[in-house]
């Protein structure tokens, strides 16, 4: 019996391990010293991030997170009163970024995470701090592709779980052929070799991809987006913060910081944001009423 | 209880799981056969055959299906232009039911190769007495006794099968867990439902091949 008990304990003991392994990482405790003149006090701020999308949140084992959102995240938080070193950067994929909220393990989130009335019932959105379209990333020396009705009889790649291809498919080119992989980065490798001839998603992670030292000068991004994504920072439902964030954005926008951000993260690749999209409706800011 | 509705009206739910199925019919078959030819290479006479048994067994065995999987799509079909179809579909599904094969055959070769532990030796001996060689012996006498000795660790294999088609979702298969990650990526109002579809789903179509495999290994095993 004792030798039951002792096993089951081990057992339990191993699974705490693995668990804890698989939990987002939380290395960075820095900010004690942060000084009380902040608005903030000593405390931290945990800010969730995607470390897998080079160009908005990517992050190389414990080194600087880089990237639009982190730099976006960064100004917000300063205008919030952080600095940078009370800044504990969280990872957040997709599937996690609710929960994460909801739980209370990260207070804000700025990862391409769109607005949608879905998962507003869960989560609270300030924002958007940057308006997306779906667009398509082909190879530099591909000039036959201009937008998604050229992909008849085409081969398209896209990530499991996003909808983007089958939108093609259904409401432009129904000829296209779809292969759905785990990641950007596969699809780019069939892309390189020819294998398929575009991939879709967000025009701002296409450039982010399209700007890595080792893609850089092979891919366009084709520049005619047909859907509308806006990019939110997910905070917590009916956190107070939500105005001051909308603010942060808002004056990082007129003070040209927000541009300067966006040129940094996606040079090389010749991707300018869509201007109508980006100065028109679909920018103006969430109300944080409710 | 909307939750359900809801999702069953947004997603194809059905399709999903019957690709799901269709993946382990043809993953199953495929697997049997390389598995049946593995295990008799493994009790064969001949030194090569059951060294080529051995060491397919103990690499596949030992490799995870997922890198199985990604190996067949990035690197067969991705650089080396291998395309079985025209049809991506049909292409990816069928990488999906070769890569299930080639690592289910290693654990089907082991469950047959137990079976034949089950069969006493004076039985191939008597069919060794009686004039017959090594492959009639194993076809006749041997492997019909082993296989129903085997009954058990085949259903466990199966039911590990099904549970594993969902990799396939990493060779652009669009089954149960691909769908999964599209609809908590769209509603994830409804996460608790998600993962109660998902899990119920291949609980509805695990549980009866448990059943079926318990009750076949009572009803066909050799009374010695």
């Amino acid at each position: 019996m004792r030798k039951k008990l002792l096993s089951t304990a081990a057992i339990a003991a191993s699974a705490a391990l693995v668990l804890s392994a698989c939990s987002p990482s939380s290395t960075e405790e820095g900010g004690e010293s942060g000084g009380s003149e902040t608005a903030a006090g000593g405390e931290t701020v945990r800010i969730g991030i995607k470390f897998d999308q080079p160009g908005l949140g990517f992050r190389e084992g414990n080194s600087d997170p880089t990237g639009f959102d982190v730099d976006v995240a960064k100004y917000v938080a300063g205008e919030l009163g952080y600095t940078e070193d009370q800044i504990e950067w969280v990872q957040t994929p997709s599937a996690n970024r609710e929960n994460a909220l909801e739980g209370g393990e990260v207070d804000m989130i700025f990862a391409t995470y769109s607005i949608t009335d879905e998962r507003a019932q869960r989560v609270g959105f300030a924002g958007p701090y940057f308006v997306a379209g779906q667009d398509l990333l082909v190879r530099a020396d591909d000039s036959e592709i201009t937008g998604p009705e050229d992909l008849e009889g085409k081969n398209l790649c896209s990530v499991t779980g996003s909808t983007s291809a089958q939108k093609i498919k259904d409401e432009f080119a129904s000829g296209v052929n779809l292969v759905e992989q785990g990641g950007y980065a596969e699809c780019v490798t069939y892309l390189e070799s020819g294998q398929v001839d575009a991939v879709t998603t967000d025009d701002i992670i296409l450039a982010g991809l399209a700007a890595t030292p080792e893609n850089s000068g092979k891919f366009t991004v084709v520049g005619n987006p047909f859907t509308v994504e806006r990019y939110g920072v997910g905070i917590p439902k009916g956190d107070e913060q939500c105005q001051a964030i909308n603010d942060a954005i808002t004056k990082m926008k007129d003070e040209g910081a927000w541009e300067k951000a966006l040129t940094a993260n996606t040079e090389g690749t010749g991707y300018t944001p869509d201007d109508e999209l980006n100065s028109g409706p679909e920018a103006e800011m969430e109300s944080c009423e409710a | 209880m909307n939750g359900f509705l809801e999702l069953f009206a947004d997603y194809d739910i059905f399709g999903a799981f019957w690709m799901n199925i269709r993946l382990t019919l043809l993953a199953a078959v495929g697997s049997f056969v390389l598995g049946t030819v593995l295990a008799i290479f493994r009790i064969s006479p001949v030194g090569s055959l059951r060294g080529i048994g051995t060491a397919y067994v103990n690499t596949i065995r030992n490799t995870p299906l997922t890198i199985i999987m990604v190996l067949g799509v990035l690197a067969v079909w991705g650089q080396l232009k291998i395309e079985f179809f025209q049809d991506f579909d049909l292409n990816f599904f069928t990488y999906a039911v070769i890569a299930l094969s080639l690592y289910h055959a290693s654990f089907v070769c082991e469950a047959i190769r137990s079976g034949v532990n089950t069969v006493p030796l004076g039985q191939a001996e008597a069919a060794r007495a009686i004039g017959l060689s090594f492959l009639p012996a194993a076809r006749l006498v041997v492997l019909p006794q082993a296989l129903r000795g085997a009954v058990t660790p085949l259903g466990n294999t199966l039911i590990a099968l099904t549970k594993n088609t969902t990799v396939a979702a990493a060779a652009s298969v669009a089954e149960a867990s691909g769908l999964m990650k599209s609809m908590i990526e769209f509603n994830p109002d409804l996460m608790i439902y998600i993962f109660l579809t998902i899990a119920i789903g291949f609980c509805i179509i695990v549980i009866p091949m448990g059943i079926l495999t318990t009750w076949l290994s009572d009803k066909l095993a050799v009374a010695r």
